[in-house]
């Protein structure tokens, strides 16, 4: 049995530790959000945050995962800054890079001391969308920034 | 949501005896506008319907890959119907008959067809509820109906203040006869049309709940992975089954034509169970197939004999006679869709019935091959959309349904077939590879007077429909260059006046699949034809922008985007040294684009790098702006990935390509600033999800030419063949 602390919730599944952490997100505990494309940690479609870091769950084992804090595109709050930027900027195409590329950009923008956002965007080459929705990541992250000094001020 | 709607659920929500429901039955010869009491229960081809909840649900038949179609069909029933967008809900529809395209005669979403196709036809259905429910609120309070109107969602009588909802009116209305040809409204009362509509999917997406096929679940699900040949038409000599067996978790193996099929609980152990088969394959039809070998033998067949395709003039002696002839030979390699999601279908085959979830852009063609292989008649087919990560065109194919229906048979439980990546390319249907020599005439004024075009390829007909290759020629491989008398594809032809024109083409034999890969082939020959009336333009002693207006004096769609581009991108203002500036247009599919690029060389390492791309767009009217310039930035995105870095490698007469750490696409910091000007048109409605693809491959070239003074002849402009190119000078 492993024992896995995702979404702040306790799971145990019955798989080899050597199991991608990707099909166990997936096709054990249902988080369908997080995507399949290559495998190999080259298009970052798979990546979620462990321990805050973003992280290709493709080529990472649930053994090397257990005891630590995995959030997965579902995790993240629908009022998350990068959330409610990609939708206000229409980001998306077919949408199936997204949750990775959000999951991306959301552990960049929560990076201390912060970047800005072409520091941001210089840390995206790891990330593909064949679709080529590019420049609307580039605003969604501009616009995330500015949704996050907005919170800031507020609190 | 979509993908997990059953039939049973379709046919409840859509047919529900409570709400007026309109459906058109669409043929490739027109349309008829039918009520629901008309529509066989057991085949709903509802477009909208509206219950006395006061909700308005449209089902789109198209399938919705990014490019904004729930949204923009929707914009365009909802508008006519005078529907409120609050209370507009769209549901993806499953494979029906009565969705068929109009233009395409079937249910399918290619072709850049889905708004130019049901244009005319999802304004009458809209329409014609309007209609109805303005009808059934006159009878109602005993006014003429030219006393009502329809307003977000109600109909008022001015007169006497009374107002009544189209959930009060729904029921009534559905009782009333469907009017055929129901008043359109005018374009200055257009309330959704033209205006920029958030698109309906991008919550659910940005979420993480949208549900793609390989996301789709059902109970008892088992996961397929096939082991297939390593060379085109390999055999498989061994396997071994016993090894797969034993994996925790492996089922069954199942040999299928395409290689053999390990089918598990879950897809790590299906994974791990082929790796255990460790298949051993013999070497295939031709094993000394790589990419050299290719290149040779479509440029060889240049020289056999041709099929004549276009012979207006006489191209030969118009050559012959000009003043100034030029000469080139082009070649283009095939690229790979490389859909972010890989194929997958997932299929649930019973005796009596077959379902299938797939994330297809064909769902009558997987409907009928779903029927073939389960031999359940088409009847007790269902086809459910789900969401996809890119189409591309490829998922036009319905190899990977077949796949699935065929192991869920074998299984007797649902199946999802799944392709790794490595499979997703390997055993791509690419970008069709080609070659062309082209000769032209100019005459003492620099007017182009004689254009003779050879062109060979593969061919995308003869898996898609052979039979209409007819004496051996191909329009899918011409498109750009010439297309079939009254082809649906609208005007997929050389745009340039020429009056003496000849166009050949010849059916290359090599065995790679290819398939149309997003606009088709428009892509490389128009990246042939733009570089090649750039080196005209130069032989001319002509600015490559005057030169192309010369020859399209009477095209004023044409001319249009160019002078816009030209205009906007400021053509003919001085450039930083180092720097080349190019421009390119090209038709297709109703639509007019034009774009320039501007660029720089690295000529150390022969990287070039592209600083900006302005495109103007002329697709008629608009539907939805925004995602129109999302298009077109993605068109050009995919676009610059033929330009610079995509080929397919193959060596040992298979594919060598196999992840994205060898098959190169675009990246974000290649991408440069894009700007897209929308022309305003009243044109006749044009595509745009691929226009935004065949000129900014040639605007690179041509931008290349500009600043290095080399003209290179083949894609992609890799920093190897940009090296080679200047050693050479």
């Amino acid at each position: 049995m492993i024992s896995l602390h995702v979404n702040g919730k306790v799971f145990q599944v019955d798989v080899s530790s050597d199991t991608p952490l990707l099909w166990v997100l997936r096709d054990h505990l249902n988080l369908k959000g997080t995507k399949y494309s290559c495998g190999i940690g080259e298009c970052g479609s798979c990546t979620v945050h462990v321990d805050g870091k973003a992280v290709r769950s493709c080529t990472i084992s649930v053994g090397e995962v257990q005891r630590k804090k995995i959030i997965t595109i579902e995790g993240l709050p629908e009022n998350h800054p990068v959330k409610k930027a990609w939708v206000k900027e229409q980001v998306v195409q077919c949408g199936y890079c997204q949750p990775g590329v959000i999951m991306q950009v959301a552990a960049l923008l929560s990076q201390r001391p912060t970047l800005d956002a072409d520091q941001i965007i210089t840390k995206m080459d790891d990330v593909i969308c064949r679709c080529g929705t590019y420049p609307r990541i580039k605003r969604g992250i501009k616009t995330a920034i500015q949704m996050t000094k907005k919170e800031v001020k507020k609190s | 949501m979509r993908t997990s709607m059953t039939r049973r659920a379709f046919l409840k929500g859509s047919l529900a005896a409570a709400g007026l429901t309109i459906g058109v039955s669409v043929t490739p010869f027109g349309h008829r506008l039918l009520n629901a009491s008309e529509i066989d229960s057991f085949s709903p081809n509802v477009w909208f319907k509206i219950t006395s909840e006061n909700k308005v649900t449209i089902f789109i038949g198209n399938s919705e890959m990014g490019q904004g179609v729930l949204t923009a069909h929707s914009m365009i029933i909802a508008d006519e119907l005078e529907a409120d967008w609050k209370q507009v809900q769209v549901r993806q529809a499953p494979a029906r008959d009565e969705y068929k395209s109009p233009i395409l005669g079937v249910q399918i979403t290619v072709g850049s067809a889905s708004v130019r196709g049901f244009y005319e036809p999802l304004r009458k259905v809209g329409a014609a509820g309007r209609a109805m429910l303005i009808k059934a609120a006159a009878e109602t309070w005993k006014v003429p109906e030219d006393e009502c109107k329809a307003s977000l969602g109600t109909v008022k009588h001015e007169k006497s203040k009374r107002t009544l909802t189209y959930g009060q009116l729904c029921l009534k209305a559905a009782k009333l006869q469907v009017p055929q040809d129901p008043p359109l409204k005018k374009e200055s009362e257009f309330r959704y049309i033209g205006k920029p509509m958030p698109r309906v999917d991008v919550p659910e997406k940005v979420s993480g709940k949208a549900v793609f096929g390989l996301d789709v679940t059902v109970k008892d699900l088992h996961y397929a992975v096939i082991a297939r040949p390593p060379a085109y038409g390999a055999k498989p000599i061994s396997y071994d089954e016993k090894g797969a067996k034993q994996i925790k978790g492996v089922e069954k193996v199942v040999p299928v034509p395409m290689g053999i099929a390990v089918c598990a609980k879950s897809i790590d152990a299906a994974l791990k169970g082929r790796d255990a088969l460790k298949m051993s394959w013999d070497k295939g039809a031709l094993p000394d197939m790589d990419n050299a070998y290719i290149e040779k033998s479509l440029l060889e067949d240049l020289n056999k004999p041709l099929k004549s395709v276009v012979n207006t003039g006489d191209a030969k002696k118009a050559i012959s006679e000009a003043d100034k002839k030029i000469e080139a030979t082009y070649y283009v390699p095939c690229v790979a869709h490389a859909t972010m999601e890989p194929m997958n279908c997932t299929a649930d085959v019973r005796n009596d019935q077959c379902e299938v979830w797939a994330p297809t852009q064909s769902q009558t063609v997987s409907q009928m091959v779903a029927s073939q292989v389960s031999g359940l008649p088409k009847e007790k087919v269902n086809v459910y959309t789900s969401f996809m990560g890119c189409g591309l065109g490829r998922r036009a194919r319905p190899d990977f349904v077949a796949e699935a229906v065929m192991i869920s048979k074998a299984l007797g439980k649902p199946v999802k077939v799944f392709w790794t990546r490595e499979e997703d390319i390997k055993y791509d249907a690419f970008r069709a590879p080609a070659s062309h020599r082209i000769e032209a005439g100019l005459d003492a004024k620099g007017q182009l007077i004689g254009w003779s075009h050879k062109l060979v390829s593969v061919s995308l007909l003869k898996d898609i429909n052979p039979a209409a290759i007819k004496e051996g020629i191909d329009f899918y491989c011409l498109w750009g260059l010439a297309d079939a008398p009254n082809s649906p594809m609208w005007n997929n032809r050389i745009q340039y006046e020429i009056p003496n024109l000849s166009i050949e083409f010849l059916i290359s034999p090599l065995p790679m699949p290819v398939a149309p890969w997003r606009a088709v082939q428009n892509g490389p020959n128009a990246f042939v034809i733009e570089s090649f009336i750039d080196e005209l333009a130069h032989a001319a002693g002509k600015d490559p922008l005057e030169f192309r207006l010369q020859n399209l004096k009477n095209n004023m769609r044409a001319r249009r985007v160019l002078e816009t581009v030209a205009e906007k991108a400021g053509w003919g203002k001085p450039i930083p040294k180092g720097e080349g500036r190019g421009i390119a247009q090209h038709a297709c599919f109703g639509s007019y684009v034009a774009q320039v690029a501007e660029i720089s060389v690295n000529k150390k390492d022969g990287t070039i790098k592209v600083h900006r791309i302005v495109a103007a767009v002329d697709c008629g009217p608009v539907i939805n702006p925004d995602p129109l310039v999302a298009q077109i930035e993605g068109g050009v995105i995919i676009s610059l990935g033929t330009a610079l870095k995509e080929e397919v490698k193959f060596a040992n007469g298979g594919v060598k390509s196999a992840n994205f750490d060898d098959y190169h696409v675009i990246r974000m910091s290649e991408v440069p600033e894009i700007q897209v000007h929308i022309v305003k048109s009243n044109e006749k409605i044009g595509g745009i999800g691929e226009v935004g693809v065949p000129p900014a491959a040639p605007a690179v070239a041509n931008a290349f030419f500009n600043a290095t003074g080399v003209r290179i002849r083949r894609l992609p402009l890799s920093p190897k063949t940009v090296m080679e190119a200047m050693k050479k000078v």
